[in-house]
C-alpha cells in the first residue's frame, strides 16, 4: 500500500513538474520563443521554488522518519560499556542532526532565494580568510571533543586488564556456524588448533594440554550476568564476523589468529525481555507474523511461529552462500542459573572418551590407526 | 578570446594535416575529446549494468519470498530457477555491482571521461603528453570491463566474496561458488583495469605539470583540473598497492603459497596453508580502498566547483582554501584507512591512531560544504540542470559525510560496522554524490563533448526524480541499520528479530525502482541529443574557462591558431570592472583591475 502510495505520489510529481515547465514554455510562445536549452528566468523561478520544496521534502521525510523508524532501532544496552557507546552515540547525533538542520536550510535557500535574474547581478566576493578560518575551527574544536571521548571508550572498551576477573569463554566461527568452548573450572582455554580437528572434537582443541581438559564445548551460548566475559575468537576457514547487536559488541573472527572482544552483561534474557520497549517491539512484530501466517494458512502452508525475544549472535561478514542464516541464541542467566547450567555439561575430554569407548558388538574388528591414536591421547590423559 | 577570430583560416588548414579513417578516428583515436567520449559511453553501459543489479537484489530484499519472472529472464535457470533468486547469485550481484560501480562508472566514467575531456581544453593544451599512452589506456580499461562482464557468464557463476574479495572467502573454490573461474576474471579484470588507470593517471600528471599555456600558473588553474591532478597522484599512489594485492591472492589461488591464509579447515580437510593473514589483505586492499574513495569524490567536487561558480555567476569562494582543502584531503586519505578495520582483529590501539587521522578529514570536508554554500550566497544562480545536480551533491555529500564522524569513530563504529547504516552512509556520500557529480559533468560539458545541448526539461525531471528516491533509498536504510540489520544478507527472514523492518525494505525497493527506471529519461535524453539535440553555440553557459574558447566542431589540437593565452583566474563573475557578468581567462587585465584572490 505505501508503496502504491509512494508511486502515485512520484508519477503526480512528475506530472506536475513536466506541466510546470510546459507552461513557461508556453508563456513564451507569445515573444520570442527560447529553444538555447539554458536556463532562462522563468526555469530559474520554478527551479528555485522546488529547491525550497526540496528542503520541506528533506525536514519532513527527517521527521516522519525519526517518529516511523525511530522505535526500530536499537533500544537498551544490555552490557555495562554499551551505555557508555549510546550516550556517545547520542551526542554525536545531536550534533549532526543540528549540522544537517542548518546546512540543507543554507544549501536550498540560498538555492531559492539567489535564483537568478537577468536584472540581477551577483556579488563579488571571492576571499575571507576569517570565515574560512572560523569553519575550520569550529569543527576542529567540535570533533577533538569527540575524538578524545570516542577514544576514552574505546580504551575502555577494547583493552581487557590481565588481572580483571573474567570467565573466558572462546567464540568458534565455521561456515555456517557458532560453537562456544567454555574454559572450565580452571578458566583457561586449552590450546587450539585446526590441524587437531577429529571426531566429535571438532573444534581441534589439544586434548593433551592439561588447560584443556575441564574445557567444555556447547551450541547454546549461555552466559552470566554481571560478571565480564571475555571471548576469545577463532574461526576454521573463511572471515566471520561475531555480532552481538544488543551489547553493543562485534569482533571479526580470523583464520589463523585469536580475536579478542569481552563485554559485561547487565541484563538477564528475562529482564530484558520484559522491558517496555521490547514488549512493545515483541508485540509489534507478533502482529506482522500473525497476519502473514493467516495468508500462508490461506495457502495451505503451515503458520509461523510466534517470537519471543533472545539475544542473538549473528555473522556479519560475508562467510559464504548461507552467511544470511548463521546465528547463534545466547542467554543471559543470572550467575546461578548459569553454575546450574554449566555443571551438568559433560567435558570435550568426556565426549571424545564417550565417542571412542569401543562398542560392544563391533569394537573388535573396527580399529584403525586413528581410533588407536586416540585411545593414546585419552589413555596419556587419564594417567595425569 | 584573441584566437576566436582566426577560426575560420586556421581550421581548413589544420584539418588538412590529418587523413582520418574510421578506425583512427572513432575507435583507435589518440584525441583526447574523443577518448573522453569512449570513456563516457563504456562508462554508462556499465553503469546501466551495475543500476540493473542493484535492481534485482533490491526486489529480492523486498520480497524475498515472491518469484519473479524477471529474474528468470536475466539470471536464467541456473541462478533463477522458477524466478526465485539463488544466494549464490544474490552475493553476485551484490559484489559485480559493488565492483562495476566503484571502478568502472564512478572511477573510469567520471575521471576518464573529465579528466581526458578538460585537462588538456582547460589548461590549454593541443592534447595529452602522450596521445598514444591515452589510447592504450582506454583500451585496457575497456577489455577490463568486457572481461569483467564476461565474467557474468562463467559456469561457476561470477566472484560472489563481496566487492572487497576479502580472503579466505576469495581465495577458494571451497568456500563459496563464486570463487572459481569467477575470481579469477575479476582479479584479471582489475589488474589490468589498474594499469589502465596508472597510465591515465601519469598522463594526467605529466600534462597538467608541462602542457599548461602561457600564463596559466597553477593558481590560475580551474578547480576541476586541481581535482583532476591531485586525485592523479593518490591512483599513482595507492593503485600499485591493490595491484601487489590481487597479485599475491592470485599466488595464494593458483601457486599454493601463503600469503593472507593460515590454519584452515574447509570441507573435512585441513589446508596446507600457514603462517599467512588475511589482516594482511585487509591493509593492502583498503590503503587503496579508503584512497579509491576520494579517488571517487575528488573530481566529482571538482567538477561541482566549476559549475556552481560558472551558474552562481561569482567567483568559486575560497579558491586558494579549496585547493588546500583538495590537498589535505589527499593527504588525509592515505592514513585512514584502518576505519575500515577496527573490528577486523588489528590491534586496538591503531584503531584510536585511525579515528584521530579519519576524523581530521571532516574538517577539509567541512571548508568545502562552506565554500559551496558561500558561493550561493548573493549569487544570481542560474539553475540548470548542471547546478542542480551540483547543489544535489552538496546536499548529499554533507548528509552523507555527517554519519561518517560515527563510522570514523572506533567507539560507534563496533555496533554498525558491516550494518545496513554503513550502505546508507557511503552511497550518500560518495555514491550518489559522485554520481550527481557525473551527471553534473554531463549537462554541463555535452555542448563541449558533440556539440548539441540536452534538453533541459528532461533534465530536470531527470534531477527532481533522481533527488528524492535518493533520499527515498539511504534515508530509511540508515535506521534499518541502527536496528543491528547486517548488509549482505540474503533474505531476512531467518530472523524475526528483523520481522519490523520488513516495510522498510519495500519502501526502499519502491524508490530504489523509481528512481532506476527514470535514469531511462536520462538516457533517452543522451542518446537522442547526441545525434538531434540543439545545436550548441560557442560558449553556451557564458563560462571564463578556456574550453569554451575552441571551436564547436572537435578539431585535433583544439584550437585552430595560437593557443590562447591566459591573463587571469578562471572565477572572475561579475567582477564589478567589467560590464558582462563573466570575464574568460583570456581577457587581458584593465589598468588598474584588482586580484582579487592573491
Amino acid at each position: 500500500m505505501t508503496s502504491l502510495l509512494v508511486i502515485i505520489v512520484l508519477v503526480l510529481l512528475s506530472i506536475a513538474l513536466w506541466q510546470l515547465t510546459k507552461i513557461f514554455d508556453l508563456t513564451q510562445v507569445g515573444s520570442i520563443k527560447d529553444d538555447s536549452q539554458v536556463a532562462n528566468d522563468g526555469d530559474n523561478n520554478v527551479q528555485g521554488y522546488l529547491m525550497f520544496g526540496f528542503l520541506a521534502f528533506i525536514y519532513i521525510f527527517t521527521i516522519y522518519g525519526l517518529i516511523k523508524w525511530g522505535p526500530l532501532v536499537l533500544h537498551t544496552p544490555a552490557s555495562k560499556h554499551g551505555s557508555m557507546v549510546d550516550s556517545l552515540m547520542n551526542i554525536t547525533w545531536v550534533l549532526i542532526f543540528i549540522v544537517q538542520a542548518i546546512t540543507q536550510a543554507l544549501v536550498h535557500y540560498f538555492s531559492f532565494k539567489y535564483r537568478g535574474n537577468k536584472s540581477n547581478k551577483a556579488l563579488y566576493l571571492a576571499d575571507n580568510n576569517k570565515l574560512e578560518v572560523i569553519w575550520s575551527g569550529i569543527p576542529a574544536i567540535v570533533l577533538t571533543g569527540l575524538i578524545l571521548y570516542g577514544l576514552y571508550a574505546w580504551t575502555d572498551i577494547m583493552f581487557v586488564d590481565k588481572d580483571e576477573d573474567t570467565i573466558e569463554i572462546e567464540l568458534y566461527a565455521q561456515q555456517f556456524k557458532w560453537t562456544a568452548r567454555y574454559s572450565g573450572t580452571d578458566n583457561v582455554l586449552g590450546k587450539a588448533n585446526v590441524r587437531l580437528i577429529e571426531g566429535v572434537n571438532t573444534l581441534g582443541v589439544d586434548l593433551s594440554d592439561p588447560n584443556a581438559q575441564d574445557d567444555i564445548v556447547v551450541s547454546e551460548l549461555h552466559i552470566p550476568k554481571g560478571k565480564k566475559v571475555h571471548f576469545k575468537i577463532r574461526s576454521q576457514d573463511v572471515l566471520h564476523s561475531a555480532y552481538f547487536p544488543h551489547f553493543r559488541a562485534q569482533m571479526n573472527c580470523v583464520p589463523g589468529m585469536v580475536t579478542e572482544f569481552a563485554f559485561e552483561p547487565v541484563y538477564t534474557s528475562d529482564e530484558y525481555r520484559a522491558m517496555p520497549f521490547m514488549v512493545e517491539k515483541v508485540k509489534k512484530i507478533n502482529d506482522l507474523r500473525q497476519a502473514k501466517s493467516k495468508e500462508l494458512v490461506a495457502n495451505g502452508l503451515p503458520a509461523l511461529d510466534p517470537y519471543t525475544f533472545d539475544y542473538l549472535l549473528l555473522c556479519n561478514k560475508i562467510c559464504g552462500a548461507s552467511h544470511y542464516n548463521m546465528q547463534m541464541k545466547v542467554v543471559v542467566d543470572t550467575p546461578e542459573d548459569f553454575k546450574t547450567w554449566l555443571s551438568d555439561k559433560p567435558t570435550l575430554v568426556q565426549e571424545v572418551k564417550a565417542a571412542n569407548a569401543p562398542k560392544p558388538v563391533e569394537g573388535a574388528i573396527g580399529a584403525d590407526s586413528t581410533k588407536t591414536n586416540d585411545t593414546a591421547v585419552i589413555a596419556k590423559i587419564a594417567m595425569k | 578570446m584573441s584566437a576566436e577570430g582566426h577560426d575560420h583560416e586556421h581550421s581548413h588548414e589544420h584539418e588538412h594535416h590529418h587523413k582520418d579513417t574510421f578506425i583512427t578516428k572513432y575507435i583507435f583515436s589518440i584525441d583526447h575529446k574523443m577518448i573522453a567520449k569512449q570513456y563516457l559511453i563504456t562508462g554508462i553501459i556499465m553503469g546501466v549494468i551495475g543500476v540493473v543489479m542493484s535492481m534485482l537484489f533490491r526486489m529480492q530484499l523486498a520480497w524475498p519470498e515472491e518469484s519473479f519472472k524477471i529474474f528468470n529472464v536475466l539470471l536464467g535457470d541456473k541462478w533463477a530457477p522458477n524466478g526465485v533468486m539463488a544466494n549464490d547469485i544474490y552475493l553476485a550481484l551484490v559484489t559485480i555491482h559493488g565492483t562495476i560501480m566503484v571502478f568502472f562508472v564512478l572511477t573510469a566514467g567520471l575521471s576518464g571521461t573529465f579528466s581526458n575531456l578538460l585537462i588538456p581544453l582547460q589548461i590549454g593544451a593541443r592534447d595529452m603528453a602522450s596521445g598514444f599512452l591515452n589510447m592504450i589506456s582506454y583500451w585496457l580499461f575497456f577489455l577490463s570491463s568486457v572481461i569483467m562482464v564476461s565474467s557474468l557468464f562463467v559456469e561457476s557463476g561470477p566472484a560472489n566474496a563481496g566487492w572487497t574479495i576479502y580472503p579466505p572467502l576469495s581465495a577458494l573454490p571451497q568456500a563459496i561458488s563464486g570463487s572459481g573461474a569467477g575470481m579469477t576474471l575479476w582479479l584479471v579484470s582489475m589488474a589490468l583495469f589498474i594499469a589502465a588507470s596508472l597510465m591515465g593517471s601519469l598522463n594526467y600528471i605529466v600534462t597538467v605539470i608541462n602542457l599548461r599555456t602561457k600564463g596559466m600558473s597553477m593558481t590560475r588553474l580551474p578547480l576541476t583540473i586541481w581535482a583532476f591532478f591531485v586525485t592523479a597522484i593518490i591512483g599513482v599512489i595507492s593503485f600499485p598497492v591493490l595491484l601487489s594485492a590481487a597479485l599475491l591472492l592470485i599466488f595464494d589461488r593458483s601457486f599454493g603459497t601463503s600469503f593472507f591464509l593460515s590454519d584452515i579447515y574447509i570441507a573435512g580437510e585441513v589446508l596446507h596453508y600457514q603462517g599467512g593473514s588475511p589482516v594482511l589483505f585487509e591493509h593492502l586492499f583498503w590503503f587503496l580502498g579508503h584512497p579509491e574513495v576520494y579517488i571517487i569524490i575528488l573530481p566529482a567536487l571538482g567538477i561541482t566547483s566549476e559549475i556552481i561558480a560558472t551558474n552562481s555567476r561569482k567567483p568559486i569562494f575560497g579558491y586558494r582554501a579549496m585547493i588546500m582543502s583538495i590537498l589535505a584531503i589527499a593527504f588525509l586519505s592515505t592514513i585512514v584507512w584502518g576505519h575500515h578495520m577496527f573490528v577486523s582483529g588489528m590491534n586496538p590501539f591503531l584503531g584510536s591512531v585511525f579515528t584521530f587521522t579519519t576524523l581530521l578529514i571532516a574538517i577539509p570536508s567541512a571548508v568545502k560544504a562552506f565554500n559551496y554554500i558561500t558561493t550561493l550566497w548573493k549569487g544570481n544562480l542560474q539553475l540548470n540542470p548542471a547546478m542542480l545536480f551540483s547543489i544535489g551533491l552538496v546536499s548529499t555529500f554533507i548528509t552523507g559525510g555527517l554519519t561518517g564522524i560515527i563510522l570514523g569513530d572506533s567507539t560507534l563504529d563496533i555496533n554498525v560496522h558491516d550494518t545496513y547504516f554503513v550502505v546508507a552512509h557511503f552511497h550518500l556520500v560518495m555514491g550518489i554524490s559522485a554520481l550527481y557529480g557525473m551527471f553534473a559533468g554531463i549537462y554541463h560539458w555535452f555542448p563541449k563533448m558533440f556539440g548539441r545541448m540536452l534538453n533541459k526539461n528532461l533534465g530536470y525531471v531527470h534531477f527532481w526524480v533522481t533527488a528524492v528516491c535518493a533520499y527515498g533509498v539511504f534515508f530509511p536504510m540508515h535506521f534499518i541499520g541502527l536496528a543491528g540489520l547486517p548488509r549482505r544478507y540474503y533474505t531476512n527472514t531467518n530472523f524475526p528479530l528483523f520481522d519490523d523492518l520488513q516495510n522498510v525494505n519495500v519502501l526502499i525497493t519502491t524508490f530504489a525502482l523509481i528512481g532506476g527506471a527514470f535514469q531511462l529519461v536520462f538516457l533517452y535524453n543522451f542518446f537522442s541529443s547526441i545525434f538531434y539535440g540543439k545545436k550548441a553555440v560557442q560558449n553556451p553557459w557564458r563560462s571564463n574557462t578556456l574550453e569554451w574558447t575552441t571551436p564547436v566542431e572537435h578539431i585535433h589540437g583544439n584550437w585552430p591558431g595560437e593557443i590562447p593565452e591566459v591573463h587571469r583566474w578562471p572565477y572572475d563573475y561579475s567582477n564589478p570592472a567589467h560590464d558582462e557578468d563573466f570575464v574568460p581567462q583570456t581577457v587581458p587585465m584593465k589598468e588598474g583591475e584588482v586580484v582579487l584572490h592573491h
